[in-house]
């Protein structure tokens, strides 16, 4: 079983160490370090989160910049493991509100408390913030977050919409607020992730929805909640071979398949669609699912490049928002690598553009586009000039690309999943709670062929 | 049993403090503290603790504060408390002797009013770690079990193991591990039950080898009552719990098929979790239970494949490496399965390096009639990506489909293209492909070569792109007109080439160029063969030698034996023998699966887990009624879910039957020298009367005569087998399940033995007749398979137990060995091996 957890800082530094077994020598720390800093020099390929070294397994995830590090000697489940250390991360956050390096500094001797109950002689006992309540006694010292960068999904919220309270999703489980009422709420957010490859010719090669519905509860008394979706979803696609008709007509969610949280009952999903749960206390994803259903992408993105002279050429790129004017994309970059021979590049922004960066990464020889927010419907367009340092010899297309894009949508979703009503069972009349239902699209790979 | 104290303090890295005086002034003050009362005492005494806790945390040795520390623990401050554990517990272990210090507050807490408290002390109590202290851990633990908190039993059950390792005897004399099974049946608590059969099922591992009595408890831990009382709680457990009781329920051998159905219906919804550990292991449970059941398992296969896609999906990118991995391993198992899901292997952009190489590897075995054409234009993508390890893995994805198509075309075309990207690496790759590409279908020669002709070979550097185009040099030479003169300028510059492997490689090409076109030749392969044997490379002076000599000898015999005439190659060996990919398979749910190495590869024995069940037991489950013409056998799981390539393998005309599945090439070798042995029977080692006279040792003789087996292991000693030796069928079925493989290889059978193989009975008498008896057989020709046992005759009751394939019409068996006593296996393989081949001679 595990025998030994720690949490490295990104300088190699140990915020917290605990020895469950005694199995591993202290210096584990150190040699794991080493190893993921240096796992291959010539080429810069990351280190797996699973290796073993001498014997000893160590078994990693990278949260908020930090190293969340397991040893153990034994042929554990690698899964487990890796899914446990994702779930100290996050009772860590449920506790502490924020999660960072500075937040565990001066929380450590708390983490030690959950430390303590969450894993005993290398077997895991509990992850249940709820339950761990109960054991932990040291007050955390929440860090300003106010001036902590964004991290995690959550945080996409923050700038989107206006009426979301900032401090909400960074805030303990533990800590009343002044006041020393707690605020009832709850916080539902559908979070898709999704990936498409555009041809040359800006045909659909794949795409991919992957959701979650996540949850935040702040709620007391434990009181039932039911979450409705669309009365029209199905799950579970007979592959290609039947084709459906409900899902050209472009009405019905169709899923591929999907998983729930132990908390979540579906006595009558097949019925209504409808999830029932006791929320527990923390952050947790009450159900994922995945789709590959066609659905319209947010983006189209075509791209050009063509030789224009002795040793230069020039690339045009064009972005089309395809979502309705109500909705604005964030944080859009836009990246195109270019041929390795290129030494300069001019660039040409559309006339008024406000809040467009465009740059020449030269040690990573590509071009980068930064929006900062696109409003649906609207259409933008990049034009580099290139001047290489050599002749190029054949297609000079090959050697560039694919476009790459990173953004967030905000209250925008693109496989039409809905929440059609969240409802609490009330304690009393005048209980009425903070509903929060909260939609984000994020860019996984998004890609466009050239 | 305490492992050896940690090494002296250790001096801190230059950017801590040094520790010295910190230390030394946290002690003052801590001293000064110890015994205030004062209002706001317990405040600063956080503070101080906290500082001690972070310099532990950091590596800096603050064990010179314990007496300090065990002074400040009188307090009724948890967070004081707590940190006062967790201190005592780092160091207690190197400094016994302050340990004693603080047994006395610990056991006085373990009888404080709050279970917390109770529960805590408990813990810190038992993970002192001191050996001399363990009489003091006894009385509280049997308290803490019987405690009426459910904390502090869950901590008790826990800390019994710890006691374990510290003091084994001391844990069983107080006969610990009864009071955890009763607690196991009883306990309302679910965690308290699953922290009892943690700890019972470490402990009796443990013991397993030492004492009958506890293999007999370790076995009543599969038994069906305890595994469907678990079972029957499942939902009561949390997810981590649900994942360690699922592992054991992956070792049950279910007693019938209603059994098996039962239990996968029960677990059913286990596959929906949002917690891939736990979809993981209920697929564990699912492949290993249908094991014998080829319809099912087929089954099971279709219906995980999306839980698992949604799992790799869903998480952060190391948890879906994770399942990645393991979808890796089904799909290298039953790549015909999932040849329709080939997009969802399609890298991402956002995908990590580590995942891109499990993805390419997946395309490549999925690849297939339908697929093909899509999966290529796929990996052309990537060879031109910036990603340069990323790009060499595709063009090596798109040489290895080729290699595993047997329409080429368009692949070639494809490659070809490649070359025309003038990109160093791609051009590198790309020329070793085509070289392999031309040993399996040399027709294709013509094409490639007018390619390959083009490239400068200034602008190949890579030792094995440069021996590859150098190979084609040698062996195209009549197709290419400047053939002679590349491998002139090549020679010329042969002190500069600092690869041995593109050196020896030229020497072979200018031997082939000049057989074919000596006039043009000669003169760079003499001076090929003059560099050669100046070179300070011992092989590449020595093939230059051996050129020489041969040319001296006779130039037609030379040309014999360089460049005779080639046979195309059929398939490239295998690097993975398919008995490490049935272990890897075993051991699913497990980082071998992640490492693709079973777990004898990389941990050390005593972490090992000690029963390993297989498929087997399953098959000798059903094969046990009637012992006839069962056709279970012919359909093993393995046949159906064969990759295309094995299937190949099979099919091509270098191997036989259609039994040999599994055999790489090395194996096939060695067993043909083991017949060659056993026909030159010797007669040595043991007397035994009445019986014929077996030994091993000629074999091994063979063996390392030829360099094959490296192990020159000692004569075994002798052994006899007790004529009389009796086993039920139970037992042996159990005895299966918990022994590993001791043995496991390939011999042949004799042509008479396989003559007189119409029916299993007829091999069954002979063994007989060698005190080797069978417990279970069937099959039908070409396919037989047998399990038989064997009894040690004097000493202990030792059992040896052996799984016998015999395939008729490759002159095969593939035997296993398992045994009581591993280190007599190889003696018994002799006499087992000995017997068989006397099949139908005598």
């Amino acid at each position: 079983m595990i025998a030994q957890f720690f949490v490295l800082s990104q300088r190699g530094d140990n915020i917290v160490f605990r020895d469950y077994r005694g199995e591993v020598s202290k210096g584990s720390a150190e040699i794991f370090f080493r190893k993921v800093k240096f796992w291959k020099e010539d080429e810069e390929e990351e280190a797996p989160p699973v290796f073993n070294v001498d014997g000893v397994n160590y078994i990693h995830v990278k949260i908020a910049g930090l190293f969340f590090v397991t040893t153990t000697r034994v042929n554990v489940s690698p899964s487990l493991v890796l899914e446990l250390l994702q779930r100290i991360a996050r009772v860590t956050k449920d506790y502490l509100g924020v999660l960072n390096e500075d937040s565990l500094r001066k929380n450590f001797v708390l983490v030690y408390e959950l430390l303590d109950e969450v894993i005993d002689f290398g077997y895991p006992q509990t992850t249940s913030t709820e339950v761990l309540k109960s054991y932990v006694f040291n007050e955390p010292i929440v860090i300003d977050s106010t001036r902590v960068p964004p991290l995690g999904p959550a945080s996409m919220f923050m700038q989107g919409t206006k009426k979301m309270p900032g401090t909400a999703v960074t805030k303990s489980v533990i800590v009343t607020e002044p006041g020393g009422r707690k605020r009832e709420e709850i916080f539902v957010d559908i979070i898709e992730k999704i990936s498409v490859t555009f041809s040359s010719s800006g045909y659909i090669l794949t795409s991919e929805i992957d959701g979650t519905i996540q949850m935040k509860s702040y709620l007391t008394g434990s009181p039932e909640i039911r979450l409705a979706l669309n009365e029209d979803l199905s799950i579970g696609r007979n592959s290609s071979s039947v084709y459906d008709y409900r899902s050209s007509a472009g009405g019905a969610v169709i899923l591929d398949d999907c998983n729930f949280h132990e908390s979540v009952r579906l006595d009558s999903f097949d019925v209504d669609r409808t999830l029932s749960l006791i929320p527990p206390d923390g952050e947790f994803a009450a159900m994922n699912y995945r789709m590959t259903q066609e659905f319209k992408p947010p983006f189209r993105v075509s791209a050009l490049i063509e030789e224009a002279g002795q040793l230069k050429a020039e690339a045009i790129i064009k972005i089309r928002a395809d979502f309705a004017a109500s909705v604005t994309a964030n944080t859009i970059i836009v990246q195109m690598p270019v041929p390795t021979y290129t030494a300069r590049v001019s660039f040409e922004l559309e006339s008024g553009a406000v809040g467009q960066t465009a740059d020449f990464k030269e040690g990573a020889k590509r071009l980068e586009w930064c929006l900062k927010k696109i409003v649906g419907g609207s259409e933008h367009t990049l034009c580099a000039k290139l001047t290489f340092s050599q002749e190029s010899h054949g297609n000079i297309a090959r050697e560039a690309g694919p476009i790459n894009m990173n953004f967030t949508i905000p209250m925008y979703n693109a496989s039409k999943l809905q929440v059609r009503y969240l409802h609490i069972a009330k304690k009393s009349p005048s209980y009425n709670p903070y509903r929060w239902v909260r939609y984000v699209t994020q860019s996984n790979s998004y890609v466009a062929r050239l | 049993m305490a492992p050896p104290p940690a090494p002296p303090q250790k001096s801190p890295s230059p950017s801590q403090p040094s520790g010295k005086s910190e230390v030394s002034d946290l002690k003052l003050q801590l001293r000064q503290l110890a015994g205030s009362r004062a209002p706001g005492a317990d405040d600063s005494k956080r503070d101080l603790f906290k500082r001690v806790i972070s310099y532990m945390t950091v590596g800096i040795d603050v064990s010179a504060a314990f007496s300090e520390m065990v002074m400040c623990s009188a307090t009724s401050d948890i967070v004081l408390k707590k940190m006062c554990y967790l201190y005592v517990g780092n160091y207690a272990r190197c400094h016994p002797d302050l340990a004693l210090l603080t047994i006395n507050f610990l056991q006085k807490d373990c009888h404080d009013e709050d279970p917390m408290i109770r529960g805590l002390a408990l813990r810190s109590l038992c993970s002192l770690r001191v050996p001399n202290l363990v009489e003091y851990l006894v009385a509280p633990l049997g308290a803490g079990l019987k405690d009426g908190s459910s904390y502090v039993r869950m901590v008790a059950a826990v800390g019994v193991l710890k006691l374990y390792h510290i003091s084994a005897a001391t844990c069983l004399d107080s006969d610990f591990p009864a009071v955890l099974k009763s607690l196991m049946l009883t306990d309302p608590d679910a965690q308290v039950v699953a922290n009892c059969l943690f700890v019972l099922q470490e402990i009796w591992n443990l013991e397993a080898n030492k004492s009958e009595e506890a293999s007999r408890e370790r076995e009543t831990l599969l038994s069906k009552k305890i595994v469907y009382y678990i079972l029957n709680r499942i939902k009561e457990f949390n997810e981590w719990a649900q994942c360690l009781v699922l592992e054991l329920v992956a070792k049950y051998i279910p007693s019938d098929t209603d059994d098996i159905f039962d239990i996968m219906n029960l677990l059913e919804d286990r596959l929906q979790h949002a917690n891939g550990a736990v979809v993981l292991a209920t697929i564990k449970v699912f492949l290993h239970l249908t094991m014998s059941m080829t319809d099912v398992h087929q089954q099971v296969y279709e219906r995980i494949k999306a839980p698992l896609l949604t799992l790799v999906g869903s998480g952060s990118s190391e948890q879906s490496y994770a399942v990645l991995s393991h979808l890796h391993l089904l799909v290298m198992r039953a790549p015909m399965l999932f040849s329709s899901d080939y997009k969802h292997f399609y890298c991402q952009f956002s995908d990590p390096s580590y995942v891109k190489k499990l993805k390419l590897e997946m395309l490549t075995a999925i690849a297939n009639e339908s697929n093909t054409y899509e999966i290529v234009t796929e990996l052309c993508e990537y060879a031109g990506n910036v990603d340069v390890p990323i790009a060499r893995e595709s063009i090596r994805a798109v040489g290895k489909i080729a290699l595993q198509q047997y329409d080429v075309n368009a692949i070639v075309d494809r490659l070809l293209q490649f070359l025309e990207m003038e990109k160093d690496y791609v051009t590198a790759e790309t020329l070793v492909l085509v070289k392999d590409l031309l040993r399996k279908y040399p027709q294709w020669s013509h094409d490639c070569i007018a390619v390959v002709g083009n490239i400068s070979s200034k602008n190949v550097q890579e030792p094995k792109a440069k021996a590859a185009l150098i190979w084609m040099l040698g062996e195209y030479s009549q197709d290419m007109p400047d053939a002679p003169y590349i491998l002139e300028s090549l020679i010329e510059n042969w002190d500069e080439e600092n690869a041995a492997e593109v050196r020896l490689h030229l020497l072979t090409a200018a031997m082939k160029c000049f057989f074919k076109r000596p006039p043009e030749t000669q003169k760079a392969l003499g001076a090929a063969l003059a560099a050669g044997l100046a070179d300070s490379h011992q092989d590449v002076h020595d093939r230059a030698l051996f050129y020489y000599r041969l040319l001296q000898y006779d130039v037609s015999v030379a040309e014999r034996v360089v460049n005779p005439p080639k046979q195309a190659v059929s398939v490239f060996a295998d690097t993975q023998s398919s008995e490490i990919k049935d272990r890897i398979f075993d051991e699913f749910n497990s980082l071998s699966v992640v490492y693709q190495k079973p777990s004898y590869m990389f941990t050390d024995k005593e972490h090992r887990e000690p029963f390993e069940f297989s498929e087997e037991i399953g098959n000798l489950s059903l094969g046990q009624e009637p012992v006839g013409n069962s056709p279970r056998y012919d359909e093993s799981d393995k046949d159906l879910l064969l990759s295309t390539s094995e299937r190949e393998e099979n099919g091509g005309p270098s191997t036989n039957g259609p039994a040999a599945s599994g055999y790489s090439a090395p194996t096939d070798y060695n067993s043909s020298l083991v017949s060659l042995s056993s026909q030159t029977q010797s007669e040595t080692a043991i007397s035994d009367p009445g019986m014929p006279k077996y030994t091993s040792q000629m074999t091994l003789a063979i063996d390392d005569l030829l360099g094959l087996s490296v192990s020159a292991a000692p004569a075994p000693p002798s052994l006899k087998l007790n004529p009389k030796a009796a086993l039920d069928p139970g037992t042996f079925q159990r005895k299966w399940g918990q022994l590993a493989v001791s043995i496991s290889q390939d011999c042949s059978v004799s042509p008479q033995g396989i003559a007189a193989l119409t029916t299993p009975q007829a091999l069954i008498r002979h063994m007989q007749a060698s005190s080797i008896q069978c417990i279970a057989s069937g099959g039908q020709s070409p396919n037989f398979k047998f399990f038989f046992f064997a009894q040690k005759l004097d000493g202990p009751p030792l059992f040896f137990l052996v799984e016998c394939i015999v395939n008729t019409s490759s002159a095969k068996a593939q035997v296993k060995i398992k045994a009581d006593d591993a280190t007599a296996s190889e003696a018994f393989f002799g006499l087992f091996q000995s017997a068989l081949s006397k099949f139908g001679v005598l």
